[in-house]
């Protein structure tokens, strides 16, 4: 019995359990979907599963718009994408110079520089949270886009310079050595060979540091619970928590929050997995 | 319908007052003058020039036919237009103005308000607030900065390192009592004594309430209304189905519940969703076998914790929680009063706020009594409003706070939060303007011995309000008696030492 | 000339390193000093108090009953997470791994999870795992298991104490057992035919090749994974904030969680500085013998 020589009860077996599987997987997004689009005299957690009878948006509405007693989560939206794209930009940017020097100019401790820098990737952040609150107050940065922008950008460095720096061992040294004969220094040679070649890291790094901060709860839970300020993650806890907000509505918000970074492990979802992949230390 | 009409009636109400709202008098100048000449002649004192000021700058903001006024000693004009504030804002304004804060003279900017208000009725009487403050400062656009959740424990994390930060709120909600503790107010907050004085507050103010507003002997924040911590909802139409009459001790209470449990009906609901709600049940039986003294003694270290009446406050929670919802991990208080709409649960205990939310669902077969065996007692809490050291707009917020303590924004607020105001002045004529509960309240609590509600904030620093809403929740899932009366012994022990020192 | 050259490139390349280079020693080494401080300081209100106070914060946590309970949730949390993400995952792979017709669509489903926040799994999960009750009715899961005439699999979910947890892990594993799906694909893709053709032709069964063949193979993976997720679930956090709370009785309380609510809601800094230095030494426990091993076994390649 080698493969592709299955019985067919048994291949009918094998998609029964994938499907089943897929069904689970599917479950809470059925639950998210079908709710959201229900109007408002149908929600009933009585009937969770049953399908909607008409089709209603009122709840994305409510959710982006607000309603009675809260405000909705536009702005929150706005909120993230104007703290995941410079943090994002900045620590691909970073990253991308510490993977360069790391992998194409090592020098005596550059490898134990470079594991005490991964390090930073999995500490627990709460042992630095009382202290980074502190500073950022210091700064005048507390409870500001801009503060959280920087917690994201020295935080995410670690991981992506540990792309790059994979990343950049794949360029042949022949390909350096050419060009420091021409005569390049070290900035040439980054400039010259090995940014033009960069953009699949940058994809990977990107879209890595795109979800995980607009995932992030706990920095911005800590630094920026002011509303006007607040990412969509802590809005729509919020939102979660408070008694007055429809379970549709809140359905409909998770969805919305969901979507952006669904959109990019749909459309681009190859090059997450090599982020993700590549989040394991190439194992 | 009932929600429409009241709403008219708010809008004739305040409507109403803004006939005599504007606090203060148009004022045209014979001869060129100055400021403080004005002021002598108005106020007696030429120490009020800032204040007339202030008053003439905001009101030319909205009407410029006033003198807009640009220095403090600048030769005014015969004929010129000010506006001169009634005496109470103008002592208030001289009491609490910055002198280096000449931008205050300008009147305009922004108003934030920090609160945890953002559910129906509580929303609606906050914008009752917002409506009677536009009256008055229409120069001010007020920002209504909202934090929902926990009732109020997620707001308080959200306040403490935004004052630490230099960067609060012009004005937020806080509880009367000890939470105040928790902000370090001789260091974030500004004492309010002289406004107290000014406006006569200490005089229709009760006095437990004021004697729980006092922290390190000063005032740190208006109180706007009045809540009850220990109330029984129950559902009417199952109380006459089966031919119960409210409990009125514990026994009576369990007699009932293992009555209804053989019908199907769920005896008693709760929520636990929030963390807070089963401590709040907690707190109102203490207060049933302690008393209210004894209840008020836990608080200062009079009542010894390891007392009769500790444990068994315990043993009857114990026993309530064998006739409670089973799903009430996952719900909130309001989750749970779903059971008594839907005619499935019998009672509940939770706040008067209850009251206003039962009212926005439309639900009116509900009936009250006091918690068993606290009748003559009534365990409270009050919402007030400070005014942080480092406010950006420090004499916005005084015009904010002066509403939050008057009558008539009292009146206005508490009508649609579903609370009573903090003021007893109120004549017979507008007492009437409230429901029919709220009446009852009113009474009760001119006649009831007041305790201060733990849970709540008003009985006990922040750090203790924690370790007993700790314990409880503990309890619910051990039932173990003895050591939980432990844990609540030792919070009570670092709580005062902390309080001591 | 040539030395000199490059004397002048090491400082470019140090002066490239250095803005990241600071900014980690500050912001993670020097912040961590900064927490070991205060956690043995006398900061238990609103204000800073850095009297030095030794290790009495960390006994007085470890004597305290809701830590107690946090430390064993955790545990039960990171066995049930850990074994259930790495079983589903890998029995997902292998069965990907059969020549299956849309293969990139089933892989599609299992792995988007990953892409999702924590909070909004959390919330949505809530809704799921809320039980209802026999008056009002059953909602979320339990419903459905009624409808489909598995009633007797209802549960209290989180709502019951002697769940709690565990409801929550069920969560977590929906959430990245793709993960681990994906990266056991990736090894099984790298596994040459010939080793398991080899493997058969010395009579081994199918069982016996994945037991003997592919499973050491994958051993890199297995222990690339436990990290992984090893340190997710020490540090999990948001999913609790989201889905439970606290729960009753802190059945589904967490050190993260408990660091949290005591720091920032009842001002015991100290404390909660105390609580984060546990949880880093658990998390280094865990990653600084695999950093390590595995920088210094890449330095030897």
């Amino acid at each position: 019995m080698t493969l592709g020589k299955m019985l067919p009860w048994q291949r009918v077996l094998l998609y029964l359990v994938l499907v089943g599987f897929a069904t689970f997987y599917l479950m809470p997004v059925y639950v998210l979907v079908v709710t959201s689009l229900k109007s408002f005299a149908e929600v009933n957690l009585y009937r969770m599963w049953d399908l909607p009878h008409s089709f209603s948006l009122e709840s994305f509405r409510k959710a982006l718009l607000g309603g009675f007693g809260f405000t909705g989560l536009a702005h929150n939206f706005m909120n993230s994408f104007y703290v995941a794209i410079p943090a994002t930009l900045a620590s691909a940017f970073l990253g991308s110079l510490n993977g360069y020097v790391l992998s194409k100019w090592r020098f005596r401790g550059s490898n134990t520089m470079f594991t005490l820098l991964l390090f930073g990737m999995f500490i627990p952040y709460q042992s630095i949270l009382i202290p980074l609150v502190q500073t950022l107050m210091k700064l005048g940065l507390y409870g500001s886009i801009p503060g959280l922008i920087l917690a994201h950008t020295v935080y995410g460095i670690p991981i992506t310079t540990l792309i790059f720096r994979n990343y950049y061992a794949t360029v042949p040294k022949e390909l350096v050595e050419a060009a420091r004969i021409d005569g390049a220094g070290v900035l040439g040679v980054y400039t010259r060979i090995m940014l033009p070649v960069s953009m699949p890291g940058f994809v990977v790094v990107m879209i890595w540091q795109f979800t995980s901060i607009w995932n992030d709860f706990l920095f911005a839970v800590t630094i920026a619970q002011n509303p006007a300020v607040q990412p969509v993650t802590v809005a729509l806890n919020n939102l979660a928590g408070s008694y007055i907000v429809e379970w549709n509505v809140q359905m409909a918000g998770s969805l919305m929050a969901a979507l952006p970074t669904l959109l990019v492990y749909i459309f681009l979802g190859r090059y997450f997995m090599r982020g993700l992949l590549a989040g394991s230390l190439k194992g | 319908m009932r929600r429409a009409a009241l709403l008219v009636f708010l809008g004739l109400l305040s409507w109403g007052l803004v006939g005599w709202a504007q606090p203060g008098k148009e004022y045209t100048v014979p001869a060129d003058t100055t400021l403080g000449a004005v002021a002598q002649e108005v106020f007696g004192d030429s120490a009020y020039a800032p204040a007339i000021m202030r008053a003439t700058n905001a009101k030319s903001l909205a009407d410029p036919s006033f003198l807009k006024v640009n220095v403090l000693d600048m030769k005014i004009p015969a004929g010129a237009k000010l506006w001169i504030p009634e005496r109470t804002w103008a002592e208030a304004f001289i009491a609490f103005w910055d002198p280096n804060r000449p931008e205050d003279l300008f009147g305009g900017g922004k108003l934030v308000v920090g609160s945890w208000w953002t559910a129906g009725g509580e929303a609606e009487g906050l914008n009752a607030l917002f409506e009677i403050y536009g009256g008055y400062y229409p120069d001010v656009q007020i920002v209504n900065a909202t934090i929902a959740g926990g009732a109020g424990f997620v707001f308080r994390a959200v306040i403490k390192p935004r004052l630490i930060a230099g960067d609060p709120p012009d004005t937020f909600q806080l509880h009367a009592g000890l939470e105040v503790e928790g902000y370090s107010p001789e260091t974030y907050l500004t004492p309010l004594d002289k406004l107290f004085e000014i406006e006569g507050w200490t005089e229709v103010l009760p006095k437990d309430l004021l004697d729980l507003l006092l922290y390190k002997g000063h005032f740190w924040g208006v109180p706007v209304n009045i809540h009850r911590a220990n109330v029984l909802w129950y559902d009417r139409a199952i109380f006459e189905e089966y031919g119960l009459t409210p409990p009125e001790n514990w026994d009576e209470f369990f007699t009932i519940c293992d009555k209804l449990k053989a019908k199907g009906v769920v005896p008693f609901v709760m929520g636990n969703a929030g963390g807070w709600e089963a401590a709040h049940l907690f707190e109102t039986i203490l207060v049933s076998t302690v008393g209210a003294d004894g209840y008020k003694g836990l608080w200062t270290g009079e009542t010894p914790w390891t007392s009769e009446g500790v444990t068994q406050a315990l043993e009857i929670l114990k026993k309530v929680l064998d006739y409670v919802n089973p799903d009430y991990a996952a719900l909130s208080w309001d989750g749970a009063g779903e059971y008594l709409i839907a005619h499935k649960g019998a009672m509940m205990i939770m706040g008067d706020w209850t009251n206003g939310w039962f009212m926005a669902k439309g639900y009116e077969d509900y009936g009250w009594a006091p918690v068993p065996g606290t009748r003559g007692i009534f365990d409270a809490l009050s919402d007030t409003f400070c005014l942080p050291k480092r406010a950006p707009n420090p004499i916005n917020a005084l015009g904010w706070l002066r509403v939050c303590g008057s009558k008539e924004g009292q009146i206005a607020f508490n009508r649609l939060k579903g609370s009573i105001p903090a003021r007893t002045d109120l004549t017979p004529e507008e007492k009437a303007l409230f429901n029919p509960y709220l009446q009852s309240c009113m009474e009760d609590f001119a006649r009831d011995a007041i305790v201060p509600s733990v849970i709540h904030g008003a009985a006990a620093i922040e750090s203790w309000v924690t370790d007993f809403k700790d314990a409880v929740n503990l309890f619910l899932a051990t039932k173990n008696v003895a050591a939980t009366q432990a844990s609540l012994v030792e919070a009570a022990e670092a709580a005062l030492a902390a309080m001591g020192q | 000339m040539r030395k000199r050259r490059l004397k002048g490139e090491r400082l470019v390349t140090l002066l490239l390193l250095l803005p990241s280079v600071i900014a980690v020693c500050v912001f993670v080494y020097g912040f961590i000093g900064w927490t070991g401080y205060v956690s043995m300081s006398n900061w238990n209100q609103l204000l800073p108090d850095y009297t030095f106070v030794g290790l009495r914060n960390f006994l007085k946590l470890f004597a305290h009953p809701r830590f107690q309970i946090d430390l064993r949730n955790l545990a039960v949390f990171t066995a049930l997470f850990l074994t259930g993400s790495l079983i589903i995952g890998f029995l997902l792979a292998v069965l990907l791994d059969r020549k299956v017709r849309a293969e990139g669509f089933f892989r599609t489903i299992y792995l988007y999870p990953m892409s999702l926040s924590f909070i909004v799994t959390g919330v949505v999960w809530r809704w799921l795992m809320n039980p209802g009750s026999p008056q009002m009715g059953s909602t979320g899961i339990n419903l459905l298991l009624e409808k489909i005439g598995l009633g007797f699999l209802k549960s209290g979910w989180y709502t019951d104490p002697r769940v709690g947890i565990k409801a929550v892990a069920v969560a977590a594993i929906w959430q990245m057992s793709g993960y681990v799906m994906a990266m056991y694909l990736a090894g099984l893709r790298g596994i040459p035919e010939e080793l398991r053709e080899a493997a058969r032709v010395d009579g081994a069964n199918e069982w016996q090749v994945y037991r003997y063949v592919i499973l050491p193979l994958l051993r890199p993976i297995t222990l690339g994974a436990i990290i992984i997720l090893g340190h997710i679930s020490l540090k999990i956090y948001d999913l609790i904030v989201a889905m439970t709370g606290p729960g009753i009785g802190f059945s589904t309380d967490v050190p993260a969680y408990f660091m949290w609510e005591t720091t920032f809601h009842a001002n015991r800094f100290a404390q909660g500085a105390a609580i984060a230095v546990i949880l880093l030494l658990m998390v280094s426990l865990l990653i600084v013998p695999y950093l390590i091993f595995s920088v210094r076994r890449e330095a030897e390649v």
